[in-house]
């Protein structure tokens, strides 16, 4: 961490090297680059090291950088997100790693009053280059406080980029830009796509990588699946699932298009706009709590724009309804999402009129 | 002070059933897990079978909850952990319904809501949390609510040695001593806060030398001995009810298991769990209570059937139970 200087590494002569990786892989790559680039990069948190993160989030990089930059943490989250935001300040580039998003209430101060804060509050005089990444989603029976998405409580709190990919390839290029940016980044991955040995996931989110170092810039939404009758907006693990729904709409001639905003600060208004202009349809499916959420701010956007959009029937959503997760299997698929209610959802708004 | 024959007794018909019931549990969350019932490609999977999700288990752990909960009455307290149910069974939770909620069934403590790390007996007064560092404020709740009420109840909250460098530590023992609250601060220092050792976390030898920051007593129990966990617990719950005030203990206990089920333990000595079971606290009681002739082989070996026997009636009991309804989910999310 001495040095100053950034360095791009050469570009390689032979054609760009291009491999399927899980996106847990894609994290832990991306991390590793940039800690090759630019010394002033070094992750922090619990379990990171030998055991490479609960959620394989860095995997590898003990070995590659050493202790003194893949740093295992005390359980003492106030204490490690405060020193992220200080080791940000002096202008080094932490990467903070909490566990599970339902473990954030036991250092929520340090960052919804300061990390969020601290820019603004200085009047633009502080930069806090960190980024806080941690695992989100249930899926897998593991109840209400370890299941939990939660990323619209962050998006709600100015001053916090909140970032939530799908996939392996976006992953790579958000985490990049990430450490890059000179602003505090929330880095979301859901346990269920990560592609880990030991807990099913969704198989469209192990995608082809390249080695090289990208970036994908954040508030561009992409259109994970094109379509004309109706658009599905989603984020992270819902957008596996919204795919597999439009293909299971498609048996039944209706051609629905899944936007994936891939961040939700900043937002991109216009791609979501774009697609329900397109369709007239908007379905908005989320893992996170439905009340005062993700699936409210999108469908609020929309409406305020209906001089701008002609609506053909009312917005939809979905969500786990205002109910923490439950432990037991057929309560916990009740309140998540499932492919078959993105399915019913979409058939009900292609019948339904204004 | 030294257990009576009966509590000796009681001790190890504990003991047998909970490391009967976790090593029970092992084998049980094995079910449906492993290729070629799951999606190709992976080795485990821990959202499968009759019981899902993470699971935490106590084996070696035993003599704290033991040795804590023999000096408890119904009406005292205990906070627990995500790593709960030897502390869950030494206080008497009734063991078919917390199998039931563990298998996510109607039967079960919370209908199925909870979970193994979410297990809530208010009739036993035991409950617990998936948080680390979670039950030391409320323990001290349950115990500021018994001074208020003027009772002589106690409060056990229990923590591992990781959770003590958790705020909530600090906070608790600081409002704990200046209350003079009944609360017992019972540290199991496994050794692993999943995979960081202590040593690499926590910048004293013993836990127990922080209470000297609050002005309360802080005792250290080593090598994982039931009657010296007894002894020290006794101390302390004496100490509470008279309104003197806390007690920190921190016992030195062993994790035969990985943090979680499926945990390939790749950051621990290979030998060393064999290492600690050569300490195993229950063989060690076993020769306890047949030296100061208080069992014989004949009655060890009934005490070994009984546990037996109630641990299979237990998950017999929670597989023959229903699932709830998928739209119950919605029920009891306010009071």
């Amino acid at each position: 961490m001495a040095t100053e200087t950034v360095v791009d590494r050469p570009k390689a002569a032979a054609a760009p090297k291009i491999r399927p990786l899980t996106m847990a892989q894609a994290i832990s790559e991306a991390i590793s680059a940039e800690m090759e680039r630019d010394p002033k990069v070094f992750v922090m948190g619990e379990d990171i090291g030998k055991y490479g993160g609960i959620f394989g989030a860095t995997s590898g990089l003990l070995d590659r950088f050493g202790k003194e930059r893949i740093m295992d943490t005390p359980i003492s989250e106030s204490a490690f997100i405060g020193a992220a935001l200080g080791a940000a300040a002096e202008g080094l580039r932490p990467i903070a790693e909490l566990m599970f998003v339902d473990f954030f209430g036991v250092c929520m101060d340090q960052i919804y009053n300061h990390v969020a804060k601290n820019i603004y509050m200085s009047g633009g005089a502080v930069r806090l280059p960190l980024v806080i990444m941690t695992a989100i989603g249930g899926g897998y029976n593991d109840a209400a406080q370890h299941s939990q998405c939660l990323y619209s409580l962050f998006a709600h709190v100015p001053g916090l980029k909140v970032v939530i990919p799908s996939n392996a390839y976006d992953a790579k290029g958000l985490m990049i830009s990430a450490i890059r940016d000179d602003s505090p980044v929330m880095f979301f991955f859901h346990k269920g796509i990560m592609g880990l040995p030991w807990m099913a996931y969704f198989e469209g989110s192990t995608n082809d990588v390249p080695a090289e170092p990208y970036t994908i810039p954040f508030g561009k939404a992409r259109v994970a699946r094109e379509g004309k009758d109706l658009t599905i907006v989603a984020v992270s693990q819902m957008v596996q699932k919204a795919v597999l729904a439009a293909d299971a709409l498609q048996n039944e001639g209706v051609s629905a298009e899944v936007v994936d905003l891939r961040t939700l600060v900043p937002l991109d208004v216009d791609g979501v706009l774009a697609s329900v202009k397109k369709t007239g349809r908007l379905l908005v499916a989320d893992e996170d709590y439905l009340n005062f959420g993700l699936t409210g701010e999108i469908a609020a956007l929309v409406a305020e724009r209906l001089d701008m959009v002609r609506l053909k029937a009312p917005v939809r959503r979905l969500a786990v309804p205002g109910v923490p997760i439950p432990y037991s299997r057929p309560m916990e698929r009740f309140v998540i999402p499932q492919v078959e209610a993105i399915v019913a959802a979409g058939k009900q708004l292609m019948s339904s009129k204004l | 002070m030294k257990p009576t024959p009966e509590q000796l007794r009681w001790m190890y018909e504990k003991m047998l059933l909970i490391r009967h019931y976790e090593e029970t549990m092992a084998k049980v969350y094995l079910e449906g897990k492993l290729p070629p019932l799951i999606q190709k490609g992976l080795a485990f999977d821990i959202g499968s079978g009759p019981v899902p999700g993470e699971m935490h288990l106590a084996a070696g752990q035993e003599p704290v909850a033991v040795g804590v909960c023999a000096h408890l009455r119904r009406e005292d307290s205990v906070v627990g952990t995500h790593r709960p149910h030897h502390f869950a069974i030494a206080k008497g939770v009734p063991l078919d319904r917390m199998t039931a909620e563990i298998f996510g069934k109607e039967t079960g403590l919370g209908h199925g809501k909870g979970g193994h790390m979410h297990l809530f007996d208010p009739e036993h007064k035991f409950g617990c949390s998936g948080i680390v560092g979670a039950s030391m404020p409320q323990a001290c709740g349950f115990a500021l609510a018994a001074k208020k009420l003027g009772k002589d109840w106690v409060t056990v909250a229990s923590f591992g040695e990781g959770a003590a460098n958790q705020g909530t530590f600090h906070e608790s023992l600081n409002l704990a001593a200046l209350w003079k609250l009944p609360v017992l601060f019972v540290c199991e220092d496994n050794k692993w806060a999943i995979s960081v050792e202590k040593t690499v976390a926590t910048a004293v030898r013993s836990n127990s030398e922080r209470a000297a920051s609050y002005g309360i007593p802080g005792v250290r129990v080593e090598k994982n001995d039931t009657l010296k966990v007894f002894a020290a617990a006794g101390e302390a719950v004496a100490r509470a009810r008279r309104g003197d005030g806390p007690t920190l203990i921190e016992v030195e206990t062993d994790r035969y298991l990985g943090h979680f089920q499926g945990d390939a333990e790749v950051y621990r000595p290979k030998d060393e769990t064999k290492e600690l079971r050569q300490r195993d606290p229950i063989p060690a009681l076993a020769a306890l209570l047949k030296q100061n002739g208080i069992a014989d082989d004949a009655a060890l070996e009934r005490m070994r059937a009984e546990a037996v026997r109630q641990v299979e009636a237990a998950f017999d009991f929670a597989r023959k139970s229903p699932y709830p309804e998928p739209a119950e989910a919605l029920e009891h999310v306010f009071a």
